[in-house]
This record gives structure tokens, C-alpha cells and sequence, in this order.
């Protein structure tokens, strides 16, 4: 064993010396390779986590979200809607939800204004004349408790509010650009009369009597449209799939140029490369120990490049917010959370990445060196 | 003890190996720490109603795209092409967007 052990340290001696030799070649490869792999595990890092999240935070969200659709657009729901779902047998309770959107001129930014329900959070906060603003809101206006804020209404007339509490920043990945007020200013300010709601949110009594109140919504109310919990996980479900098939579509050509490059190093043997394998074998190497020295060439690069590349990504998505990505994430938004994902590491997507990183480039490090291993060293020398 | 390149970089492997699991043993500690926030959101999203992250404010169907309709995209004016930089990383709803079995093959009586 200690002989074993003996040999592979001198294989690998050898084989830093003839990467030292190449150094700035073998350089430029390691740092390309830990780049890729710093991306993709980036990727895969911040998808997997913002699913694990969504999917958390968000199974709480309202069983069913009814909508009223007029010419293929939601409107509005009228007086004595609320009545007619109070007929569906299994719906437990209902609730006329107020929220809607407001551009605000002044920092060219959309906020999410909404009433909260009775027993919620912040609804002892929220007052007439008083808010409750998301983390976000507050930094972007410079609003702490206490401070006045107007807004001009839709119809051209200012409203000034109390700013009462700010939601807490932990909660900006669902609540950033949130401004909660009471059901009689939202209604002054938008001008929604009494007894119009934005949509309704049920909740049913037999989780598995679900999709069978939905079809009888429809039949009901026909121009109601029922959202579903399971939707709504589902759509974020698929939008982090998209999301991550998007920004991984957009990778592949800087992957397939590193493939390109990667394999040219790795396969196609340099004339200095094949005089050094053939000198080896005619002062005595075997072809094992020349496939060894290549082994651990391959090995060592990819290995190094694989760690460092996760670590880094691993730093910069949970400790660094995954500040590389928010702009693009951002779009034209000037609102944009400010969140720290909480680590969700699949090791299963992980072993996917280190398969389809390290494996590849040590195979084609050595077939190549198998091929001119295995010729006759005078041949291999004078090639 | 480090007198060849080898044992410097069977060290330096061994010590990113050890960070490479130390990321493991990070993210366990970040879960259990950071349990009671993820539970509180929960149940902001549970008392407010809340139906979607706040990741994209620039347009309401990327606000909240579990709420939006196939048409709130294309809503601007006729032949109107969404133009939002989200809308390339945001899919539509897939319940909306699942497409219905073709039955126009299967059909014994012509139209």
C-alpha cells in the first residue's frame, strides 16, 4: 500500500511539473472550466432554492381565487356575487378580496395596494388615514413610521396616509412592494364602490372537494374563472423550470465554446505532448503509468475546477444574494426585493453536475493518451 | 512535510474538499436558523391572502402571474407583442397554457 501510495505521489509530482510547464495554457483552462461550473451550479443553486421557498411560503395561499372575466379580461366583481357562491355546497368560507396596482410617478415604481383581512398581521395596524408598507416601498421612498406619504388617486385627487409599520424585510420575497390600507380608503382612493370586490378567496371545508366546487363555480357563475392552489403552485413550478431552462439555453453557447475548448486540450495531443509520452515509454514507463500520469493530469484540473466553481457559486447565491443575476431577474422593475434564499442543495443535482462536469474531461484526457500510449515510442516521437 | 508539489496539492484539494462539504453542513444550519422567518412568511401569505412572490413589479401579469390570463400580455392594442424583459423569463400559467387533446384525426364524421 505505502509503495502504491509512494507512486502516485511521483506520478503526481510529474504531472505538476508538466502542467507547470504549460502554464499559462493549463491556467487559462482551469479558470474557464471553474467559470462554467460556477455558473451552472449558480443556476441550479438559486432555481432549486427559489422553488423550495415558493413552494413553501406559498402553500398557504388561498384554496381557491375567484375571478370574473368580461370580454377576456378580469373585472370587477358585482353586488351580490359572494351571495350566489354561498349556495355551492362545501365551500366553507368566503371572502371579497380589495387589491389592485398603483404607478407611482415619483420613483417610476408599481406597487401592490391591497386591504388586508380581518385578523390579518398587519390589520390592526391599518387604520384610516394609516398604512403598512413592504420593505421595499419604505426603502425606496425613505419611509419609516411615522412619516406622511401622498399619493394622487386615479381620478387626480391626493391622499396623504401615516405611514404605521413597515412589513419586516425577511418577509420582502412575497411582501416588497405591498401598501396595506384600510377597505374604506382603498375604495376612496381607487373609487370602487361599496360591494365590488377585485375577486374572492374560498376556502373549502374537504381538500380533496377542491376541483369538484371549481366545476361547479363554473357552472354556476360561467363567467367566473377559479384559480387553484395546486395552480398556483404549479405555474412557479414551471416558471422556475422555464426560468432555469431560459438562463441555461442562454449558457449554452459559452458551455459548447468551453466543450470546443476543453476537448481540443484534452484530446488533441500537442507534438511536445506525444515526444514527451514517447520519451517516457523509451526510458522505460509503462503505458498504465503514462495512463495514470494523464488520470491524474485530467483529474486533478477537473476536480479543482469543480470544487472551487460550486464554493464560489455556493458564496455568491447564499451569501451574496445572487447579486450576478438581478439584473437580470430585475428587468425594468424599480422595485426589487431584497432577499436571502434559504439553502435548499439537492446532492442529487449536485452529482448531476459533478458527473457532467468532471467525468467528461477526464475521459478525454485520457483516450487520446490510451491511443498514443499504446504506439511504438520511435513511432510516437518521430510522429 | 510539504517539501513536494504533491502532498501542497493533495493539501490544497483536501482543504477545498472539506469547504465543498463545510457548504453542505452552511446550508443545514441556514434552514434550521431561518425556519421561524420562512414559517412567518407563511403566515403573511396565509393571513393576507398572498398568492405570489414579489420577484418582477414591472408589469401585473409578471407581479402576479398565477392570477394573470393568457391575454394580459397582449393587452396594449391589437397585435400588440408583450414587451416586457420579464415576460421572456415568465412563462404563461400552465393551466392555461396546456393545450387540449387533437381530436381532429380521431373524428369518424367529416366536418
Amino acid at each position: 500500500m505505502k509503495i502504491w501510495i509512494e507512486k502516485q505521489t511521483a506520478l503526481i509530482d510529474f504531472t505538476l511539473a508538466s502542467l507547470a510547464r504549460r502554464k499559462v495554457k493549463n491556467f487559462g483552462l482551469l479558470l474557464v472550466y471553474m467559470l462554467i461550473v460556477f455558473l451552472l451550479a449558480s443556476v441550479m443553486l438559486y432555481t432549486s432554492a427559489l422553488r423550495r421557498e415558493a413552494a413553501q411560503v406559498l402553500k398557504n395561499s388561498p384554496e381557491v381565487i375567484v375571478q370574473r372575466m368580461v370580454a377576456g379580461r378580469h373585472d370587477l366583481i358585482p353586488p351580490g356575487y359572494l351571495e350566489r357562491l354561498g349556495r355551492i355546497r362545501g365551500v366553507q368560507k368566503k371572502e371579497g378580496r380589495l387589491w389592485g396596482y398603483y404607478y407611482d410617478a415619483v420613483v417610476k415604481a408599481n406597487y401592490t395596494f391591497m386591504v388586508p383581512t380581518a385578523g390579518a398581521v398587519a390589520a390592526g395596524k391599518v387604520a384610516d388615514g394609516k398604512i403598512v408598507v413592504g420593505a421595499a416601498v419604505a426603502r425606496e421612498r425613505g419611509l419609516v413610521p411615522g412619516n406622511l406619504i401622498s399619493f394622487r388617486s386615479y381620478s387626480g385627487r391626493q391622499f396623504s396616509f401615516a405611514v404605521a409599520d413597515v412589513l419586516p424585510h425577511e418577509a420582502e420575497l412575497v411582501s416588497a412592494d405591498l401598501l396595506l390600507l384600510s377597505e374604506a380608503d382603498y375604495r376612496a382612493f381607487f373609487q370602487i364602490p361599496a360591494g365590488h370586490y377585485t375577486d374572492i378567496a374560498l376556502s373549502v371545508a374537504n381538500p380533496q372537494e377542491v376541483r369538484n366546487i371549481a366545476a361547479k363555480l363554473a357552472e354556476t357563475l360561467p363567467d367566473s374563472r377559479p384559480i387553484l392552489r395546486e395552480e398556483v403552485l404549479r405555474t412557479y413550478e414551471s416558471i422556475f423550470n422555464w426560468r432555469e431552462g431560459i438562463v441555461l439555453v442562454l449558457l449554452s453557447g459559452s458551455i459548447l465554446a468551453f466543450a470546443i475548448f476543453a476537448w481540443e486540450k484534452a484530446s488533441g495531443l500537442s507534438a511536445e505532448e506525444k515526444r514527451e509520452i514517447g520519451i517516457l515509454k523509451a526510458i522505460g514507463w509503462e503505458t498504465g503509468d503514462v495512463l495514470k500520469m494523464k488520470f491524474w493530469e485530467g483529474a486533478l484540473i477537473s476536480l479543482t475546477a469543480f470544487l472551487l466553481g460550486y464554493i464560489a457559486a455556493y458564496l455568491h447565491v447564499f451569501r451574496f444574494s445572487a447579486a450576478l443575476f438581478e439584473p437580470v431577474l430585475k428587468g425594468w422593475a424599480v422595485l426589487y426585493p431584497r432577499f436571502e434564499l434559504v439553502p435548499a442543495v439537492d446532492g442529487f443535482q449536485v452529482a448531476t453536475l459533478f458527473f457532467f462536469t468532471v467525468f467528461p474531461y477526464t475521459v478525454a484526457t485520457i483516450v487520446p493518451i490510451w491511443r498514443a500510449a499504446i504506439t511504438d515510442p520511435d513511432a510516437v516521437m518521430r510522429s | 512535510m510539504l517539501s513536494r508539489n504533491s502532498h501542497r496539492a493533495l493539501v490544497f484539494l483536501t482543504f477545498i474538499l472539506v469547504a465543498f462539504l463545510l457548504t453542505f453542513a452552511d446550508a443545514a444550519s441556514q434552514r434550521t436558523s431561518r425556519s421561524a422567518a420562512l414559517a412567518a412568511n407563511a403566515r403573511l401569505v396565509e393571513r393576507l391572502g398572498l398568492t405570489d412572490l414579489c420577484l418582477f413589479t414591472e408589469a401585473r401579469y409578471t407581479r402576479h402571474p398565477s392570477q394573470a390570463d393568457l391575454h394580459s400580455a397582449f393587452q396594449d392594442h391589437p397585435i400588440g407583442l408583450e414587451h416586457f424583459p420579464s415576460g421572456s423569463l415568465l412563462p404563461p400559467p400552465r393551466s392555461l397554457a396546456a393545450s387540449y387533446e387533437n381530436l381532429d384525426r380521431k373524428t369518424n364524421r367529416p366536418d
